[in-house]
C-alpha cells in the first residue's frame, strides 16, 4: 500500500486499456520474454472509478486490525476476558479480511478474462497406448502365474494374521450374554448410588429413587427406577402379584427404544417419560409404552421384603433390559413371568 | 522466491520487475521446472458467483478447526478416569468427574483464551457442516454433479459423512451429561445393526455400555488424527480435481461450455480468497467470543443413570434425532430368534438410503436425461429443471421436517400444545408435506420456464424528436437482463500473453478481430421455451450451443 505514490485514476486505466488492447495484444504474442506493455495495459485495469477512496478504506481496515490485535494482546496479558478476546480477535481478523477482499475486488483487475477449457479425454491413440503398456506388464506378470499365486497366498495369510491382533485385542470382553442379564441376583439388596440400602420406609408414596444391586452402584445396565406408587401391593400384570411389596414398583431405567434413562416420573398420571425421544410408559400396568417410539414394556424387577425392612430382588430381570439387539430372543419376553420366576 | 509486481514497484523501470521475478524463479525452475506450470497457475481463471463461496466457507472452517483443535489438544485429557473436581468452578467442587470432563472445564474456565478457542472450535464445526450442506444443495440444484464431475461430487459427499461423524465424536469427547446421553443412543443404534451390531458396539466401546473407559481415548484418536486426515486427503483430491477440470459457471454473456470466464488466480482470486478466509475466521472468532455454545460446566460429568431434559444433539444430527422421535415403535422379530430393533429404521436405514441415493444420483439422473454423452461445464438454472428441482426441494423439506421433529418437546413447550399433538403433527406432516412442497416447486419451475421473460426487465423505449418537431417512440437497444433477450455475446480478443487466456472487454469496448470459439449463448431467450414432454423438460435450457 502506497497511497502517496498513486496518482492515477480509474479512467486512466481504461484509456490505457483502449490504446493497448488493439496493438499490444497481438504484438506480445511472439515475444517470449513477455514485454511489460501488454501486461501493464490490460491486466491491471481495475473496475472502479475512484481507487483512492477504496485505498483509504482498505488502509483503514488494516489500521483497525492492528489496533484491535494490539488490544487483544493487552487483554490477554492482563488475564483475558472471553467476550473481549472474541470481539477483538474478530475485529482484528475482520480488518485483514475485509481489507484484503476489498483490495482484491476493487483494486485488482477483474477482467472478465476468458480461458479455454482443455479437452478432458485424451486421444484414442493415447488410450490404446495406455492399454498396450498395461497389457505388456500384465503379460510379464502372468507368465509367472505360479509365483503370483504364491505371492497372493503370502499376502493373504499376512493380512489375516495381521488383522487378528487388532480385532482380538479389541474384544475384551466379548459380548457373550452381557446384554441378556443385569447384576441383580436373587436376594440382592436394592441400594442407592452411595451404597445405602433401601428399606420399605424410605420412600413416600409418590416418591421415586434410582437403585442398583448391592455392590454394583452406578452400574449402567442394572440401573433401576424404584417407584412407590401405593402403600399396598400392585399387580401390574398377571403373574406379577408378588412383585411389588408395599406398593414399590421397580422398573429397568433403560428405555427400550434407545437406552436413555427413563427418569421423569409424572406422579399424577402415573407415567414415566423418557427425555430423549419422549416415549411414555404407564407404570400401573407393567410400564407399557403408550406414546412415542419405544417398542416394548420396561422390564419389571420382581422385588421382595423379607421382614428385615430391606428391599431385595427376587431374581434378575425376566428379560433383557434396554434397547433391542440382533440376538435378542423373544422367548423370554413371551414367557409368562411366573414360569421364569425361579431363574 | 518469486517476486511480485506490487503496486509500488510499478513505478520502477519495468524490465527490472520481470528480470528480478525471472531471476527468483530460475533457482526453483532449474530444479523443478516449475515455470510453465507456474504460469498456467497464475493465469488460471476463476468464475465469480456468490454461490461458489459456499465450498470455501467449508474449507476455511476446516482450517480453523485444525488451528483451534491443535490448541485444544494441548490441554484436553482423553480419559474417563474419575477424579474429584477441585478446580475453580465452585458448583462442581467435590463431585466425581472424568478427567476428560475436568480438562474441558479447565480449558473453558482456567486456560487463558481457552473458552474462545473451545467455542470457536464448536462453532466452526457447526458452520463447517452447514457450509458443506448448503454447498451440496448448490451443486445439486445447478446440476454441477453431472459429467465430468460425478466422482468429485461423491468425494464431497464422503467428506460430508466424515464431517458429521467427526462432529458427533468431537461433541462426545467432553464426556458431559448431554453428550454422554448421545453416546448411549449411538451405542443403541450400533446394537440395532443386524448381525454385526452387538459385536460392533462391543468392539468400539470395549464392552457393554458405557464400556471400560476405552471409548473416549478411541474417539480422541479418531477425532484428532484419523478422520481429519481422511478429510484432508479427500479435500486435496476435491480441490485437485476441481482445479484440473476447471470450475463450472452459470450461463451468461460470453459464457460457453468450452471456456471459463472470470478473474485470474493471481492476484485477484488470491486476494479475494485470502480475504474470505480472514472474514470467516473473524466471524467464527466473534461467534466463539460472544455467543455461548455447549456450556458443559453446567451439565455435569456423564453418569449413565442420569439424564438431562435438554438432550439434543448438534444441528447436523438433528434429522436423525427427529427420525428417532417420530418413528412408530416398530421392531421386527425373525423366527423369534433375531431382532431388528427400533432404532434401525430411523437411524441406520434412513441415513443409509439418504446417502445411497445421493451417491447414486448423478447416475440415476443421467439414465433419464441421457445427458452423460457430453460434458457439462455450464450450470443449470434450477427453474429450468422442474423435475430435479421439485424432487430436490421436496426431499430437502423432508429433512427439514425431521430436523424440526428433533425439537418436539421444545415446540410443545413453546407453543403450549400437547406433546402428543406435536408428535402426531410430525408423524403425518413429515411424509406428506414434502410431496406437496415438491409438487408445488415442480409447478412453479414449469410456470417460470414457460415464461422465460419472468424476472427480466421490460425493454426500455427511447422517445425521439424528429426534425419536424414530431415525437416517435423507438425501442432502445437491448441490454442484459431485458425481457427481449440478452444481446449476443461479444467476442473476446485472444490474449497475447499466456496459453489460451484472453482479456475480456468488460462490455466497454468493441469486440476484437479474433474470436476464440465463443458460441452464442442465450442469444434469443424466446427461442428456448422448453418442450412440454417429460424428457424434454430435463434438457439443457441453453440450447444446442453448449455442445462439448
Amino acid at each position: 500500500m502506497s497511497p502517496g505514490g498513486e496518482d492515477e485514476s480509474g479512467s486512466d486505466h481504461v484509456s490505457s486499456g483502449d490504446g493497448g488492447g488493439g496493438t499490444a495484444g497481438p504484438g506480445g504474442t511472439g515475444s517470449g520474454g513477455g514485454t511489460a506493455t501488454a501486461v501493464e495495459d490490460l491486466r491491471l485495469e481495475i473496475p472502479v472509478e475512484r481507487p483512492r477512496r477504496i485505498e483509504r478504506f482498505v488502509a483503514l481496515c488494516f489500521v483497525v486490525s492492528v489496533l484491535a490485535t494490539i488490544g487483544l494482546a493487552i487483554t490477554y496479558s492482563l488475564g483475558g476476558q472471553n467476550q473481549a478476546e472474541g470481539a477483538l480477535l474478530g475485529v482484528g481478523l475482520a480488518g485483514i479480511g475485509i481489507g484484503v477482499a476489498g483490495w482484491g475486488k476493487y483494486l485488482m483487475p477483474q477482467g472478465p478474462f476468458v480461458e479455454d477449457r482443455h479437452e478432458l479425454p485424451t486421444t484414442e491413440q493415447d488410450k490404446r497406448a495406455f492399454g498396450a503398456s498395461f497389457s505388456r506388464g500384465k503379460v510379464a506378470v502372468e507368465r509367472r502365474g505360479f509365483l503370483g499365486k504364491l505371492l497372493g497366498a503370502a499376502i493373504g495369510v499376512f493380512s489375516i494374521v495381521g488383522i487378528f491382533p487388532f480385532l482380538r485385542s479389541l474384544y475384551n470382553p466379548r459380548p457373550g450374554n452381557a446384554l441378556d442379564f443385569t447384576q441383580f441376583r436373587r436376594g440382592s439388596r436394592l441400594v442407592r448410588i452411595d451404597g445405602h440400602p433401601v428399606t420399605a420406609d424410605d420412600v413416600e408414596v409418590g416418591g421415586v429413587l434410582t437403585v442398583f444391586p448391592e455392590g454394583h452402584e452406578g452400574d449402567a445396565v442394572s440401573q433401576t427406577l424404584l417407584i412407590r406408587a401405593s402403600s399396598v401391593p400392585i399387580t401390574t400384570l398377571p403373574g406379577r402379584e408378588t412383585w411389588s411389596p408395599h406398593g414399590y414398583l421397580a422398573y429397568s431405567k433403560l428405555c427400550t427404544h434407545a437406552g436413555c434413562p427413563v427418569s421423569l416420573y409424572q406422579q399424577q398420571v402415573q407415567q414415566l417419560l423418557c427425555p430423549c425421544h419422549q416415549s411414555v410408559f404407564t407404570i400401573l400396568n407393567g410400564a407399557r409404552p403408550i406414546f412415542g417410539p419405544a417398542p416394548r414394556l420396561l422390564p419389571q424387577l420382581p422385588i421382595m421384603e423379607n421382614g428385615d425392612g430391606f428391599l431385595r430382588a427376587q431374581s434378575d430381570y425376566q428379560e433383557p433390559v434396554g434397547p433391542g439387539y440382533w440376538e435378542r430372543n423373544t422367548s423370554t419376553t413371551l414367557n409368562p413371568p411366573k414360569k421364569a420366576a425361579g431363574q | 522466491m518469486i517476486k511480485r509486481p506490487t503496486m509500488k514497484s510499478r513505478d520502477e523501470p519495468r524490465p527490472s520487475i520481470e528480470d528480478r521475478t525471472i531471476e527468483g524463479a530460475r533457482w526453483l525452475d532449474d530444479r523443478f521446472g516449475i515455470a510453465r506450470f507456474g504460469r498456467t497457475t497464475l493465469n488460471k481463471i476463476f468464475p465469480d458467483h456468490w454461490s461458489f463461496l459456499l465450498g470455501e466457507i467449508a474449507m476455511y472452517s476446516f482450517v480453523i478447526l485444525i488451528i483451534t483443535g491443535i490448541f485444544l489438544t494441548l490441554f484436553f485429557v482423553p480419559s474417563t478416569h474419575e477424579v474429584i473436581y477441585n478446580g475453580s468452578y465452585v458448583p462442581l467442587r467435590g463431585q466425581r468427574v472424568s478427567e476428560a470432563y475436568q480438562s474441558t472445564v479447565d480449558i473453558s474456565l482456567n486456560v487463558r483464551a481457552g473458552m474462545v478457542m473451545r467455542q470457536m472450535h464448536h462453532w466452526a464445526a457447526d458452520i463447517f457442516a452447514a457450509a458443506v450442506v448448503v454447498h451440496l444443495c448448490r451443486i445439486f440444484f445447478t446440476g454441477a454433479f453431472r459429467r465430468p464431475r460425478e466422482l468429485n461430487y461423491m468425494i464431497g459427499l464422503t467428506m460430508l459423512i466424515m464431517v458429521i461423524i467427526n462432529g458427533f465424536i468431537g461433541y462426545s469427547l467432553p464426556d458431559d451429561q448431554i453428550s454422554g446421553a448421545g453416546l448411549r443412543i449411538a451405542f443403541s443404534i450400533f446394537l440395532s445393526l443386524p448381525i454385526i451390531g452387538t459385536w460392533g458396539a462391543f468392539l468400539l466401546w470395549g464392552g457393554n455400555f458405557p464400556g471400560n473407559g476405552d471409548i473416549i481415548p478411541r474417539f480422541y484418536s479418531l477425532h484428532i488424527l484419523i478422520i481429519p486426515a481422511v478429510i484432508a486427503i479427500l479435500l486435496a483430491a476435491h480441490l485437485g480435481i476441481m482445479w484440473h477440470q476447471k470450475h463450472t459457471d452459470f450461463p451468461g454473456k460470453g459464457k460457453t461450455n468450452r471456456t471459463v470466464v472470470g478473474s485470474s488466480f493471481w492476484p485477484t482470486y488470491v486476494a479475494k480468497t485470502t480475504g474470505y478466509f480472514f472474514i470467516i475466521f473473524a466471524g467464527l472468532a466473534l461467534l466463539g467470543g460472544l455467543f455461548q455454545i455447549n456450556p458443559i460446566w453446567l451439565y455435569g460429568s456423564y453418569q449413565p443413570f442420569k439424564v438431562s431434559y435438554a438432550v439434543q444433539p448438534d444441528w447436523y444430527m438433528g434429522w436423525l434425532d427427529g427420525a428417532l422421535r417420530i418413528m412408530p415403535a416398530w421392531e421386527t422379530q425373525f423366527a423369534s430368534r433375531y431382532l431388528i430393533s427400533a432404532p434401525f429404521y430411523p437411524a441406520v436405514l434412513l441415513p443409509g438410503l439418504t446417502f445411497g441415493i445421493l451417491y447414486a444420483w448423478p447416475f440415476i439422473e443421467a439414465r433419464f436425461t441421457k445427458e452423460n454423452r457430453m460434458e457439462h461445464h455450464l450450470l443449470d438454472r434450477p427453474r429450468d429443471r422442474p423435475v430435479r428441482t421439485g424432487l430436490g426441494v421436496g426431499v430437502l423439506s423432508f429433512y427439514v421436517m425431521l430436523f424440526l421433529a428433533s425439537s418436539t418437546d421444545v415446540l410443545a413447550n413453546t407453543l403450549k400444545v400437547s406433546l402428543n399433538g406435536v408428535l402426531w403433527t410430525f408423524r403425518i406432516g413429515t411424509p406428506t408435506i414434502p410431496i406437496v412442497v415438491g409438487l408445488a416447486t415442480y409447478q412453479i419451475c414449469k410456470e417460470l420456464s414457460r415464461a422465460p421473460s419472468a424476472g427480466l426487465r421490460k425493454r426500455s423505449a427511447v422517445v425521439v424528436r424528429s426534425t419536424e418537431g414530431g415525437y416517435t417512440t423507438v425501442p432502445a437497444d437491448i441490454r442484459p437482463g431485458d425481457r427481449e433477450g440478452e444481446p449476443p455475446p461479444e467476442a473476446l480478443p485472444e490474449e497475447a500473453v499466456g496459453r489460451g487466456v484472453g482479456v475480456g472487454t468488460g462490455g466497454r469496448e468493441e469486440p476484437g478481430e479474433e474470436e476464440v470459439g465463443v458460441a452464442p449463448v442465450r442469444s434469443d431467450a424466446t427461442a428456448v421455451k422448453p418442450p412440454r414432454r417429460f424428457s424434454g423438460l430435463l434438457r439443457p435450457w441453453h440450447g444446442p450451443a453448449s455442445g462439448g
